[in-house]
């Protein structure tokens, strides 16, 4: 969830022209959100483009570095496209933004614990239960 | 509120990758591979991943199915909010209709929660775990859409009728909200396709 933030970035200009739609036309704003079908659509169709692309990595094979990369930047993308556009977060207030988005991202520092930590458990199996012939 | 019950799943769910993460990490047997596990044979090839993928497009068809539903929930186009709410649960109950399609298939093949025929036994413990509590949700929210599309048909919203969320006349807020737990189902479910089953 660290880089949920990029994709919302990219989603600024977008953003700010509907603001500016919103204040315009003066009512939708209190009466909730108008954005046009448009918007949408094309967001779904780059969720679709997105996850045929993490299924392609898997059909072709790839491994390593790689693969890891790809697959972790297609989720994070697909994250964020979600979490932005569908969830109308990019239009929420910044502060509900921070309040919800920050505490998964320090999950990040739980994540980093348990690798050590089944780092260290691996070893121990591997010393302790090792076959001795 | 959604939002606040959405965090602490998010934690719920957080926990699950994480405890699969550690258990995937720590075990000294080598991990079964997801893409042959999961693979379908149609015809006489074998696809790799090709159910899984299949869900991921429904579940995403349905997010946006959603999403459009919020928008004319706005617009209180009553008709088209309902139609596209039914169309998101129909999606959503496809969705859980094929997984327990793929849970048949795994337990016919062996799988269990304490041991499978390809590897690492914890395996079968994550894979029902992370999968069943994303299915549980699903189902949750499939029958949420039911209740409130049928409320969006029936007006409720625009006669401030008495009910469950109801009470205030002219406020789609709800369809919003039941749409904010549909897509935070749809977002766990790019976490599980890429961890769980493309790692």
């Amino acid at each position: 969830m660290t880089n949920v933030a990029v994709p919302m970035e990219g989603q600024q200009h977008l953003l700010h022209a509907h603001v500016h739609d919103a204040l315009a036309s003066g009512a939708s704003h209190t009466k909730g959100q108008q954005h046009p079908i448009k918007l949408y659509l094309v967001v779904w169709g780059w969720l679709f483009v997105l996850s045929t692309c993490s299924y392609l990595v898997d059909y072709f094979g790839l491994h390593g570095h790689l693969r890891w990369s790809l697959i972790l930047l297609f989720m994070v993308l697909k994250a964020g496209l979600i979490v932005a556009v569908f969830m109308h977060m990019a239009w929420e207030r910044l502060a509900l933004a921070y309040a919800i988005l920050l505490p998964p991202v320090l999950v990040l520092v739980f994540v980093a614990i348990m690798v050590f930590e089944s780092d260290y458990t691996h070893l121990i199996r591997v010393i302790s239960f090792a076959p001795t012939a | 509120m959604m939002w606040i019950f959405l965090l602490s799943d998010t934690f719920i769910f957080s926990c699950f990758l994480l405890s699969y993460m550690t258990t995937r990490m720590s075990t000294t047997v080598p991990w079964p591979n997801p893409s042959e596990v999961f693979a379908l044979t149609v015809g006489d090839k074998k696809i790799p991943l090709i159910l899984i993928a299949i869900m991921t497009f429904i579940l995403i068809s349905s997010s946006g199915t959603m999403a459009m539903a919020v928008n004319f929930g706005y617009r209180r186009d009553r008709a088209k909010t309902a139609a596209l709410m039914l169309a998101t649960a129909a999606f959503g109950a496809t969705f859980v209709g094929m997984q327990a399609f793929e849970w048949t298939k795994l337990i016919m093949e062996g799988v269990r929660p304490w041991g499978n025929p390809w590897g690492a036994e914890q395996f079968g413990s994550s894979f029902f775990m992370i999968t069943g509590f994303h299915g549980t949700h699903v189902t949750i929210g499939v029958i949420f859409l039911v209740a409130i599309a049928r409320k969006v048909w029936r007006g409720d919203f625009d006669v401030g009728r008495r009910g469950f969320f109801t009470s205030r006349k002219g406020h789609y807020e709800i369809v919003e909200i039941t749409g904010l737990y549909w897509h935070f189902v749809d977002l766990v479910w790019v976490f599980i396709f890429a961890l769980f089953y493309l790692w």
